[in-house]
């Protein structure tokens, strides 16, 4: 049978690793699956949702997340919680601790690398958690060992009674590849043993467990020496011999075919002495890793002589066009690789979508004057972009509400008079943002809060949270009454406003009066998120071509389907030259929000009232 | 090892981009092939800029095509087709919707389209076919049918019959209603006569 005929008998699925990810969960048994939404990783749980018998909660951050999935750990349940990188910096806490006490179900941590920055503040290495928290970190290379992996990181953690972290990059999560299924395990939950001794972490308990973590560091790097995971494949030449893992090793594979390689499915503990071991069967070793030096340093200091991070680039993704040339480089082929020109085509950045709740808010601080606004994580970051430029910082999730109460109490003379402002979306607020409200009541700050509250967590798609008042699987659940939140939380009654953010005229007096009050104030708005069911289109709009004077005021609005028909230049009667630009709407993307409406003077915006267009789109 | 297949599909976030590629694949893997598919972009949700890999053959590793290395490119937008043009390699095939979406960067002035792309796109040693399947699209009555009509437009490009991927995009239909299954085989007739009526342009 040809390699096409098998492939034909034989189906197999096409999934990403995220659903490779769900799947491998479902059929091992997994009974509690938890996470925050966050790129790359979001998709893990959507998956997971529609799988029947196995409980699934969007949580309110990944600290939250994981400890979700510790309780049903020490319940004696298979868990299993998903997050991107940056979200295991906020789970640390629970981690680090847990780690002491160990799974008693399988515990597994799915972390998301998003290696080269697609939607992400920092770009950072999350096996670096498993070195910290003396964990086992397995690494995926394709949708399969995904799959593969994944169950088998279940067993792992129940066998050693240790957390398991299995790091996906931003080419695993995303890369649909042909997967098979094996068969599915049922795992009934054993009942909660009570152990007060390893479970309740008091320094007398802990002090007693550190040395047992110890102890299993060193029967994990054994385990490591000879574990199924970590493959030689002895290639022909022996010139130079690779040490990699994850979606590197497919980049290396396809890039030098015929060279020997050892691939690290468990890449943490490392397996010492069969690397060494390796190390003497050819000339140049080189180490590929995504991001940082790590096994590069550990196998260093074991006095392995390698290549690293001297030769291939330590930011970014790696792929075969990465790595051929250092290579080459290495063994003095220099070969000049024919750069290919891009063509100079303008950049096409991110942007708020078409009739974006966000949009009057970012067209509304625009033009307020005198302002310091403090941003945060989410679509609303959008808004340091063109047209707004209005944001001064963003940091991480949760951090608008205390940078600003830092920028307030921390100002110069010169910025006596500023406006200090913070930004933050519903779910950010819910994640972190909460807390840095209290701090600002409490420590008296003078900040005006902007709570975007579309209902949604949108930058990942539009994910529920609390503020939906629809959990994961789409059931009504409580909705979060964000006045009554901010009250408990200490703002005046008086000061908090909630608003219709299309009704520009309203917003901008709220704002302009709020700034103005030496004590917090927050004003909520509340319609959803374009991308939801819960948003309503209305008929489009359209321009009038012969009212519009192309002053462009709507532009500043920021809406993508707002398009400048011609440009022109006029000179007006004191002398100055003025820049007009005149617009169409695409009335196939406009959602008639009529946000812009309220920004043209000579009123050219109208209602598009054409019969026959309505008609066709309803064709669905 | 024989060959891979690389074929890039770009465009718009929202545009469909990951839908046609996923389509393709799914084509690709009915014809026994071990497939590979992948996007290389930024925030594809927010109207930024969408690539869409799909590579095929015995055995894929890379999921990413290497620059210089398409066979095939799926241009859902001129400026696109522009960016990523120098991601084929010469003589390759690039279907190309002319129907131009400017982003809000050039709205406001900041950065000009480029003029005439169609134009610029000849100078490169490509095939390049060109039609308007956006305006077809609206004109079939549904801005989302120029998925159907684009890869109506590549069928006789690919390796293997254009009818395994119609039989691959209309099962995507087959339980959304006689309307929506008819509408889309439709569109993807469309494609395909719209890209045997334009000359083709090699250099
Ligand atoms: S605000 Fe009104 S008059 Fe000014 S450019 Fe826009 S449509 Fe034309
Ligand atoms: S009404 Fe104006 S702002 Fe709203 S979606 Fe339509 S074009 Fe955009």
């Amino acid at each position: 049978m040809s390699a096409a005929e098998q492939v034909k008998n034989n189906p197999r699925m096409f999934i990403s690793g995220n659903e490779a990810v769900a799947l491998a969960a479902r059929d091992a048994g997994c009974r509690v699956a938890s996470a925050y939404p966050g790129t790359p990783s979001t998709e893990i749980l959507e998956y997971i949702s529609a799988y029947p018998n196995l409980y699934s909660e969007w949580s309110i951050n990944e600290k939250v997340s994981l400890e979700v999935a510790i309780g049903a750990s020490l319940a004696g349940s298979r868990a299993l919680c998903a997050m991107k990188h940056v979200g295991m910096n906020v789970a640390s806490d629970a981690l680090m601790t847990q780690t002491l006490i160990g799974a008693v179900g399988g515990l597994v941590i799915v972390v998301a690398d998003d290696v080269g920055l697609s939607s992400s503040q920092n770009e950072q290495d999350s096996r670096y958690w498993g070195r910290f928290a003396h964990l086992p970190v397995l690494e995926p290379s394709d949708s399969q060992e995904t799959y593969d992996i994944t169950r088998f990181a279940f067993g792992l953690s129940e066998q050693y009674a240790v957390p398991v972290i299995v790091r996906l990059t931003t080419r695993i999560c995303h890369v649909k590849g042909l997967v098979q299924l094996s068969t599915p395990q049922i795992k009934e939950g054993q009942k909660f043993n009570k152990d007060a001794s390893r479970f309740v972490m008091v320094p007398g308990n802990a002090k007693q467990r550190i040395p047992l973590m110890l102890e299993r560091d060193k029967t994990l790097a054994n385990f490591s020496e000879s574990c199924s995971l970590n493959v030689i494949e002895q290639g022909d030449n022996r010139s130079v011999g690779f040490i990699t893992s994850g979606a590197a090793y497919c980049h290396v594979r396809e890039a030098f075919p015929d060279a020997p390689l050892i691939k690290l499915g468990l890449s943490h503990p490392a397996p010492i002495e069969l690397i060494r071991e390796f190390s003497q069967s050819i000339d140049k070793l080189v180490v590929i890793e995504e991001v940082e030096p790590l096994l590069e340093t550990e196998l260093r200091a074991a006095g392995i002589e390698l290549f690293g991070k001297d030769i291939v680039p330590r930011i970014g993704e790696l792929t075969p066009t990465v790595i051929t040339p250092a290579i080459e480089r290495l063994l003095g082929k220099e070969k000049s690789i024919a750069t290919i020109g891009m063509t100079d085509v303008f950049p096409r950045p991110p942007t708020m979508c078409v009739a974006c709740p966000h949009l009057g808010i970012y067209y509304c601080l625009s033009h307020v004057k005198n302002t310091i606004i403090a941003g945060d994580i989410g679509c609303y970051t959008l808004g340091a972009g063109h047209p707004w430029n209005a944001l001064d910082t963003c940091i991480s999730m949760g951090a608008s509400l205390s940078v600003a109460q830092g920028i307030d109490k921390g100002r110069s003379e010169e910025d006596a008079n500023k406006n200090v402002i913070a930004v933050i979306g519903d779910s950010t607020f819910l994640h972190m943002g909460m807390q840095g409200l209290l701090d600002i009541t409490y420590n008296k700050g003078n900040i005006t809060i902007l709570l975007l509250d579309n209902r949604a967590v949108g930058m990942t798609g539009g994910q529920n949270a609390p503020s939906s008042g629809i959990d994961i699987h789409g059931e009504t659940t409580i909705q979060v009454d964000f006045r009554k939140l901010c009250e408990a939380l200490g703002v005046k009654s008086e000061r908090i406003h909630e608003l219709n953010p299309y009704e520009l005229p309203t917003l901008f007096k709220a704002l302009r009066e709020e700034v103005k009050v030496k004590e917090p104030s927050v004003i909520i708005t509340n319609q959803p998120c374009v991308l939801t069911e819960r948003y309503a289109k209305q008929p489009p709009l359209t321009v009038e071509d012969d009212k519009c004077t192309g002053c462009s005021n709507c532009l500043d609005v920021g809406c993508p389907a707002i398009l400048v028909t011609k440009r022109e230049t006029v000179v007006k009667p004191n002398g100055k030259e003025k820049e007009l630009s005149f617009v169409k709407i695409d009335t196939a993307a406009c959602t008639g929000c009529n946000l812009c409406i309220n920004t043209c003077a000579p009123d050219a915006i109208i209602p598009l009232i054409n019969v026959d267009y309505i008609n066709a789109m309803e064709v669905k | 090892m024989k060959p891979i297949t690389n074929i890039m599909v770009v465009g718009i976030g929202g545009q469909g981009v990951m839908t046609a590629a996923d389509i393709i694949s799914q084509a690709a893997i009915m014809e026994g092939h071990d497939v590979k598919k992948t996007e290389v972009a930024g925030m594809a949700q927010r109207g930024g800029v969408v690539t869409s890999h799909v590579r095929f053959g015995e055995k894929v590793l890379s999921p990413s095509i290497p620059p210089g290395t398409a066979d095939l490119m799926l241009a859902f937008e001129p400026a696109e087709a522009l960016r990523w043009v120098t991601h084929v390699k010469d003589q390759a095939t690039v279907m190309v919707n002319t129907y131009p979406q400017a982003p809000p960067v050039v709205s406001i002035g900041l950065f000009d389209y480029p003029e005439q792309p169609e134009t610029q796109l000849q100078s490169h040693p490509i095939e390049l076919i060109s039609f308007d399947a956006g305006s077809l699209s609206i004109k079939l009555g549904d801005r989302r049918l120029v998925n159907s009509i684009m890869l109506g437009a590549i069928a006789k490009q690919l390796p293997f019959s254009p009818e395994v991927l119609k039989a691959a995009l209309l099962t995507r239909f087959k339980d959304k209603g006689e309307k929506l299954l008819a509408l889309n085989e439709t569109a993807f007739k469309a494609g395909q006569q719209a890209s045997q009526l334009t000359p083709r342009q090699a250099k």
